[in-house]
């Protein structure tokens, strides 16, 4: 639904740049923060909140956690979400919607009812909070984004060239390594970012279900109560920002043009 | 040319399952069924079935002994408060979200050429996707009284207009980081994105022809906005609310840090479950969001809002 022939109302234009400045004010706003200190009435640009935030071991087990936690579950995801695709793709049976539901319900709740729910089942079971129960409950959630890219990438594939593959002698194997998954790969890649995203910085389900294992938004959470620690928690938070801008922007160039909308639902 | 060669038995096991397809498909559903259907809705039944439980004041103790009475708590009234505090909060944000969010979705996809439009796409996705505990830890910094808004409001000379908004009764507080009127637009800028995202698809699939032929019949512009493209982009917008609408309801960390310290279903659980140990009640009060959200979401398929999704 796009015309040029006229011009845009100033009020609209207005309205809409308006609105960008205001979700990307917070955002600048934590970038500066992590470069500046103050030192009496003189306020400069500096880079030694870094070197003090590295140097903490705190901060340091933190995003080291965050990242196991994130590339473990984003591979259990990869697998599940991919033959849930593969087998919803092209086939219509009995309870296939409740599936699909299924599927997205981790996050289509609230979290809070994912994450509690999470922890009764453990507690029930005696199941030790730790590093296994972050993993299982971000995969839970991560699921739909692979399963969302791959379905998507599934559906423009034609079914002929697994045919042709198959009548020209290569078994289900070589199929699958040849052809479907080379098709796949810029939706597992691009699903699979999202997916890391997500679970780097989920807070909500990961505090019924980490224990007393610090993720980074955990660490981010408690440094919220000691403000005088203010300078390395900007640092850290510019940080986190990083971190997982930059794999939502590769999974946008990644599906550009293509009917996948990367992260269209969240 | 290479040929692919493999071990018999493999090709023999992937022909089978290539000709007895439902075998396959058994073979690739069972891993993400034992998950989701055993692990996640195992884990909710859990939950439900403990919100049967009863909790002794006394003891501080759960037994299994079954009772509606934590659901018949629900309806005391300051829990009644507490669900009607959330769901007010939630009506506002999700309104506020859809009446900023949709002339930016409106602007974005009329008026945006493809370069502008890209621009857009990723300044609306980099917001939403990052870090939420970042996003809400720099609104306490921005909202509190040595932060960059009351600095604002003080060159601009307008601090008597926000003590003033400060005075009002349902929105108010002391200080702004403490005052409803804060929460609300911390939860406005946070769900913001998943409202136009939505509005902007819906949009998107407007073909241009029915707002020309609209205006070749003599509608004035307002009459085709209204008529035409309104009633096109309602289940965008509908779909856009359930993600606000949902997300508001079950939130517990922005009630904690920002606004005044009435208790929210959310931070009501957490509560529960958390330092007082009362799992049963944390547990019929997380049916309250699901059951307000499958309301919602009959509503909203009635709007047609699936269609967008």
């Amino acid at each position: 639904m796009h015309s040029k022939d006229n011009n845009p109302p100033i009020w609209l234009k207005t309205v809409a740049y308006g609105g960008l400045v205001f979700l990307h004010f917070p955002i600048v706003f934590i970038l500066i923060n992590a470069f500046v200190a103050h030192d009496g009435n003189t306020t400069y640009f500096t880079l030694k909140w870094f070197n003090a935030a590295f140097a903490r071991d705190d901060v340091m087990s933190a995003i080291t956690l965050s990242l196991k936690v994130a590339t473990v579950a984003t591979l259990l995801a990869l697998i599940m979400g991919t033959m849930a695709a593969a087998a919803l793709y092209r086939r219509n049976f009995f309870g296939k919607n409740a599936i699909t539901t299924l599927l997205i319900l981790p996050i289509a709740l609230p979290g809070i009812i994912t994450g509690i729910a999470l922890l009764s089942a453990m507690s029930l079971l005696n199941i030790e909070l730790g590093f296994w129960t972050i993993v299982v409950s971000h995969a839970t959630f991560c699921v739909v984004m692979i399963y969302n890219n791959v379905v998507a990438r599934f559906r423009r594939m034609p079914h002929s060239l697994v045919e042709a593959s198959m009548d020209l002698g290569a078994d289900g194997f070589t199929t699958f390594k040849r052809i479907i998954l080379p098709q796949l790969a810029t939706a597992l890649l691009a699903g699979g970012l999202l997916a890391f995203a997500l679970s780097f910085d989920e807070l909500i389900v990961t505090i019924f279900t980490a224990g007393h294992e610090v993720t980074l938004p955990i660490w981010l959470l408690n440094q919220l109560a000691r403000p005088r620690d203010a300078a390395i928690t900007n640092v850290v938070a510019m940080m986190v920002m990083l971190i997982t801008a930059l794999p939502i922007i590769a999974a946008y160039y990644l599906t550009r043009g293509t009917e996948t909308i990367a992260g269209s639902s969240k | 040319m290479q040929t692919a060669i493999t071990n018999p038995i493999l090709r023999s096991f992937s022909n089978t399952l290539y000709r007895k397809n439902n075998w396959f498909l058994l073979l690739l559903l069972t891993p993400p069924l034992l998950w989701f259907g055993v692990v996640y809705l195992g884990s909710l039944f859990a939950l439900l079935w403990q919100s049967f439980y009863t909790f002794d004041d006394f003891s501080m103790a759960v037994t299994n002994e079954l009772t509606l009475g934590n659901y018949r708590l629900l309806f005391d009234s300051t829990n009644l408060d507490i669900i009607m505090r959330t769901l007010s909060m939630a009506v506002a944000v999700t309104l506020a979200c859809a009446c900023i969010g949709f002339p930016i979705a409106y602007y974005m996809t009329r008026y945006g050429s493809a370069r502008e439009k890209g621009f857009f796409y990723i300044a609306l996705m980099l917001p939403m996707w990052a870090s939420y505990i970042v996003k809400t830890y720099a609104w306490t910094i921005i909202l509190s009284q040595q932060g960059i808004l009351y600095w604002l409001f003080n060159h601009l000379g307008l601090t008597g207009a926000l003590n003033a908004a400060l005075q009002l009764p349902v929105i108010g507080g002391n200080t702004l980081a403490t005052s409803n009127l804060g929460r609300f637009i911390v939860f406005t800028y946070i769900w913001l994105p998943f409202m136009i995202l939505p509005i902007q698809a819906a949009l998107e699939r407007v073909p241009t022809n029915l707002l020309q032929a609209s205006s070749d019949l003599g509608a004035k512009p307002a009459q085709t906005f209204r008529k035409v493209l309104l009633p096109l982009v309602i289940p965008g917008v509908v779909a856009g609310s359930i993600f606000t609408f949902s997300l508001t309801l079950g939130d517990y960390i922005i009630p904690q840090l920002i606004g005044p310290s009435g208790l929210y279903i959310g931070t009501m659980v957490y509560t529960m479950q958390g330092s007082i140990g009362n799992m049963p009640l944390a547990a019929a009060f997380t049916v309250v969001p699901i059951v307000l959200i499958f309301i919602y979401l009959a509503l909203a398929k009635r709007a047609g809002a699936f269609d967008a999704l």
